[in-house]
């Protein structure tokens, strides 16, 4: 019998990943004033807590709808470029899920829409030392493994696990893209900040996206 | 960190409600964070909108009114303002001509000015342009980052571009002033100290006693490379040649000169550099048109100073010379 997922799941997902950016809140901010303008910490707990405000209001009817007031609230709270960024990931992750249920295949088609959306929006590409440099190799991880006839919860692991390396190799990288590229040489050996966050919501992904047994 | 503040999270709507009670001939809508000229929208004229992130007083909001920009959006401290601001403010000043977005170079600034001109293309038939500001000469490969930033041309051109708008001419025209201004424009800017974000309570980056950071952005984020504290004379050599080796300012019409404070330097220091700046001009056969001396796009209080250069032809002095009537710039009326 295949396992789903449903509202509990994703919601549980989006509160996983906002606890981890309120608690990961300084680190970014930290991360974030070595290369960049010292604000992605604060920006995003700012939007991840309406977000949660906005969930706490009741929940959508299914998952497009979530994802969707999820995308939309990020985009109208954040700001920065984190805002559109993270906003288009949900919204365009919201579109490729659709409404019914999420089986294995539904959780990587969506995620590989929003990480597409990223890509689109913000023009990047890997190695830029950005948010993709996590969530590319997720993605990959993802779609590996389930093709490799792994269970959901093993392959979101695996994805979780490519995300934290990737993130972790933004750390020799030049940046090449947002305000950490005006640093030119001087962004080498500082962890992205955007693929330190990016990298909590594959963790969050991990812990949460988890079927219910029986 | 010592600031004359309540609370971090409450400094921007705190400020845009001072605005409000300084200037009753602004409209400040303080929950969207939009600033509009008391008259918006001017029916037949072409609406001005720029924005961006706080902490850059007097830009974005104090340059709205008569002779300028028609609505202003603050976004949090060094933060871009979202979509649904700029939709707000668009939607605000539309008075049947079209509207120009006025963007500086920042990737976030760019990607929320993009989604909100895609919300207004399908939500209504407004009419909107865009300019994105990028006169920064301290970004070097710019194919290889964001691209050069915006800096002190956005003050100088949301001025030209206004007064074109004032005059009455169609989007075109007034788009074509502000990409002209853009252009021909070139900055060069530099750091004494850090600033500190409210909300992040301790300075963004060390900056050593005897140390400068050259070729620094609007945010707080570092720049080319760190020098020894230098004499006036040098750091005017510092930022005009990088600014003069980028493009031919000799001949024509000379240029506007604009010498910006970053927040923390006091006037006699400004002036004092714009003698500088002129001595540096002087000697490499530039010409000095007009000029703009003050702090009018900072960085919180970071301490230091931006250089901004503009190749200047007969129509662009009678747009720069024409009345504005602003919080922050105001002549002729």
């Amino acid at each position: 019998m295949a396992q789903e997922l449903g509202i509990p799941e994703f919601e549980g997902w989006i509160r996983a990943f906002a606890a981890a950016v309120a608690e990961h809140r300084d680190e970014l901010t930290t991360l974030d004033s070595a290369i960049g303008d010292a604000d992605h910490g604060t920006n995003m707990d700012r939007g991840m807590a309406a977000v949660v405000a906005a969930l706490d209001g009741g929940p959508p009817a299914d998952g497009a709808a979530l994802f969707k007031l999820v995308g939309a609230t990020l985009v109208s709270k954040v700001g920065g470029a984190s805002g559109p960024l993270y906003g288009t990931f949900f919204l365009r992750l919201a579109g490729a899920g659709g409404s019914g249920p999420w089986d294995a295949g539904t959780v990587a088609k969506a995620l590989r829409a929003g990480v597409e959306g990223v890509v689109a929006r913000g023009k990047a590409e890997p190695g830029d030392k950005t948010m993709l440099d996590a969530l590319l190799p997720a993605c990959d991880a993802l779609e590996a493994a389930l093709a490799a006839g792994q269970p959901l919860a093993d392959a979101l692991g695996a994805a979780a696990t490519a995300a934290v390396e990737g993130r972790d190799a933004t750390k020799p990288l030049q940046a090449r893209k947002g305000r950490a590229s005006y640093l030119g040489e001087r962004s080498i050996g500082h962890v992205d900040p955007g693929a330190t966050s990016a990298a909590l919501l594959v963790e969050a992904a991990a812990t949460a996206l988890v079927p219910a047994q029986g | 960190m010592k600031k004359l503040i309540n609370a971090a999270a409450e400094v921007v709507p705190e400020a845009l409600r001072g605005m409000a009670a300084a200037h009753p001939e602004l409209r400040v809508d303080v929950d969207n964070r939009v600033v509009v000229r008391g008259d918006a929208p001017v029916r037949g004229k072409v609406g001005l909108v720029s924005g961006g992130g706080s902490g850059h007083e007097p830009m974005h909001a104090g340059f709205v009114g008569p002779g300028m920009l028609d609505a202003a959006c603050a976004g949090e401290v060094f933060t871009s303002p979202v979509p649904d601001q700029v939709v707000a403010a668009t939607t605000a000043v539309d008075g049947g001509a079209g509207v120009l977005h006025i963007v500086k170079n920042y990737t976030g600034d760019v990607m929320n000015f993009e989604m909100a001109a895609e919300l207004v293309a399908a939500e209504s038939g407004t009419e909107v342009n865009a300019v994105v500001v990028d006169d920064d000469v301290a970004v070097q490969d710019s194919l290889y980052t964001a691209g050069r930033r915006g800096v002190g041309a956005t003050v100088l051109l949301e001025k030209m571009a206004g007064a074109a708008a004032e005059q009455g001419r169609p989007l075109a025209g007034v788009t074509e002033v502000a990409r002209t201004v853009n252009a021909r424009a070139r900055s060069m800017g530099l750091a004494l100290t850090s600033c500190t974000v409210p909300a992040a309570g301790k300075p963004t980056f060390d900056l050593p006693e005897n140390e400068m950071e050259v070729g620094i952005g609007i945010h707080g984020e570092p720049g080319r490379r760190r020098v020894p504290v230098a004499p006036a004379r040098e750091i005017a050599e510092m930022l005009v040649e990088p600014v003069l080796g980028d493009l031919d300012f000799t001949g024509g019409d000379g240029v506007l000169a604009f010498v910006n404070g970053m927040g923390g330097t006091p006037l006699i220091e400004l002036y004092l550099m714009y003698a500088e700046v002129v001595g540096v001009l002087e000697k490499a056969g530039v010409t000095v048109a007009r000029s703009l001396v003050g702090s009018y796009m900072t960085s919180l209080e970071m301490a230091g100073c931006s250089v901004t250069l503009v190749r200047m032809d007969d129509d662009l002095l009678r747009l720069w010379d024409a009345p504005v009537r602003t919080p922050a710039l105001r002549w002729g009326v």
